[in-house]
């Protein structure tokens, strides 16, 4: 049904590329930035941990997250801030009102995108849905299927966005429910293996969306050391390709900084995690660009 | 923060791909700290205020007084407070259970690690079963079979931590071999099956509670123990809990 479709749009990707060896003296623009800003795990932590707090005093807050994103955003409009899942549950405004307050500050802070986390079910797939009019960002998820529950359509696989010219590609993924949420919460959701979803979800936004960047939100998990076979974000951007970043969750993995992994093409790929309760936002940003700067060197990555 | 540049080739692919505007040439990242050296945004804030007032209210609204501050660390195979926690959860969840199936719960088993925190001495509060509990665990009630019920004795015994019961008796010698035991007061039957309120935390094979898993039914009663504490407060006028005699070890 889609060959047509497809064959046409490789035709004409195959035009640009023509193009592109007779033109090369245009392409002298400005290089472009893209900036992804992401949390995690936030886990309802509104307010920042307090100055006795044994763990991490003074730490997060999102008021505080509010002003730091509202600077890197007047320094460059062209970002995009992601949320890879668990945003319900740890602290009384969750049980006090359901998640209704972290979508509503979410929307004030304009996240764009968010991937559904194990936690998200805690008030069941009823309790995920009634909240969902406080949110003015999209869920992504790719692997869960919703069509037999009351979330049907309320997530997509996967949303573009066109900043400044580029257009990203965000898929989302999550973690498998059976054992780890109670199935009453969840009910009819099917868990997809997301190795697969997260494979062909690259050729779409690859060949199909024409994605200029590829990114997955992703509530995997980092990494499962003592067990290699469940899917992880690092086992998944070694198993894939054309994938630029994973923004991962789950783990509460606080990453110094992001990690660079080589995936199935030997290319680089960059998986990153902010650890939890929004005390770390990540910071990724790309530049595109501008012929002189792609040098024989290849891309610079500084982490 | 330290930066570290790496270099990484791209070779074959960049030198035969079109330098179009969507070519990434360079990726910085990094991951930013959220602390108290950044302003919080007054209208974040103004809008999170009353939310968090009608919390605290609710939260800090005085239910009981305790007439001494408990610990879990008090005490060796029983603390006053958590015979308090199991004998709350077997108060509330019995009727709960007995209004549903028509059989009343027979003992209740419960996990030293899920005492959160301390009892302080004075008002007690929703906040107080918050940090008790601020998990969403809830209460479910296993029907299990006499041999497990053994199991479960001797992982006790062989576990020699204060984990929180109710209707149950264990006694164990210096050895720490069961000696007693006993169900409201009777002698086990070990070919009988029994109904034991837990969490499901514990019933999901948590603390190595894997006699659990030999469940004939388990019967799920939607209620959260936090929420089983705070209404025992609500109907509470003083916590006086104390360590007895329901788990002990002989000297000698």
């Amino acid at each position: 049904m889609k060959r047509r479709e497809f064959i046409q749009q490789t035709t004409a990707a195959t035009a640009l590329v023509g193009l592109g060896g007779f033109g090369l003296q245009s392409f002298s623009s400005a290089p472009k930035k893209i900036t992804i800003l992401h949390t995690n795990d936030v886990h309802s932590h509104i307010d920042p941990f307090g100055p006795e707090d044994g763990r991490n005093p003074n730490q997060g807050g999102i008021a505080r997250r509010a002003t730091l994103i509202e600077g890197i955003r007047a320094e460059n409009p062209n970002t995009l801030l992601l949320d890879a899942g668990d945003i319900f549950q740890g602290t009384p405004y969750f049980n006090y009102y359901g998640g209704e307050l972290e979508f509503k500050l979410m929307s004030m802070l304009k996240y764009d995108a968010a991937t559904i986390g194990n936690h998200d079910f805690d008030n069941g797939l009823e309790g995920l849905y009634a909240q969902l009019p406080h949110a003015k960002f999209d869920f992504v998820s790719a692997n869960y299927d919703f069509s037999n529950t009351i979330m049907d359509t309320h997530a997509k696989p996967y949303k573009t966005f066109v900043k400044n010219g580029i257009k990203i590609g965000v898929f989302g993924l999550g973690i498998e429910l059976a054992g780890l949420v109670d199935k009453n919460m969840y009910k009819e959701t099917v868990y997809l293996n997301p190795v697969e979803i997260a494979q062909d979800m690259s050729r779409v936004l690859k060949e199909y969306e024409k994605c200029d960047l590829i990114i997955c939100l992703s509530h995997l998990g980092y990494n499962y050391r003592n067990n290699e076979d469940k899917p992880s974000d690092l086992s998944l951007a070694k198993l894939t390709k054309d994938i630029d970043l994973f923004i991962g969750g789950h783990t509460h993995t606080f990453l110094p900084q992001p990690t660079i992994v080589k995936n199935s093409v030997d290319q680089n790929v960059l998986v990153n995690q902010v650890g939890c309760y929004g005390i770390n936002l990540g910071k990724i940003d790309f530049y595109f660009g501008n012929n002189k700067n792609t040098s024989a060197e290849g891309v610079s990555i500084l982490v | 923060m330290k930066f570290k540049n790496i270099f990484l080739v791209l070779g074959l692919l960049l030198s035969f791909s079109c330098k179009t505007p969507s070519d990434v040439y360079k990726i910085e990242g990094k991951n930013v700290n959220v602390n108290d050296s950044i302003q919080a945004k007054p209208s974040i804030e103004s809008f999170i205020k009353p939310y968090r007032e009608n919390i605290n209210k609710d939260l800090d609204s005085i239910l009981a007084y305790a007439v001494d501050t408990y610990s879990k660390s008090d005490g060796h195979l029983n603390t006053a407070i958590g015979n308090l926690m199991a004998d709350v959860v077997y108060d509330e969840a019995d009727p709960v259970f007995f209004k549903r199936t028509g059989a009343h719960i027979d003992f209740v088993l419960l996990n030293h690690g899920g005492i959160r925190s301390i009892i302080s001495k004075g008002p007690i509060t929703k906040r107080t079963a918050f940090e008790m509990m601020p998990f969403e665990n809830s209460i479910v009630v296993s029907k299990l079979p006499g041999a497990q019920v053994k199991e479960l004795l001797d992982y006790l015994a062989k576990a020699k931590r204060a984990h929180p019961i109710s209707q149950l008796k264990i006694v164990l010698d210096k050895d720490a071999n069961v000696v007693e035991s006993s169900i409201k007061k009777l002698p086990i039957d070990f070919n009988k099956t029994y109904y034991i309120a837990t969490n499901d935390y514990l019933i999901n094979g948590g603390d190595g509670m894997d006699f659990f898993k030999a469940s004939e039914e388990v019967i799920v009663l939607d209620y959260k123990i936090r929420n089983a504490l705070i209404d025992y407060f609500m109907k509470t006028d003083t916590l006086n809990p104390v360590m007895d005699d329901r788990f002990i070890q002989l000297k000698d």
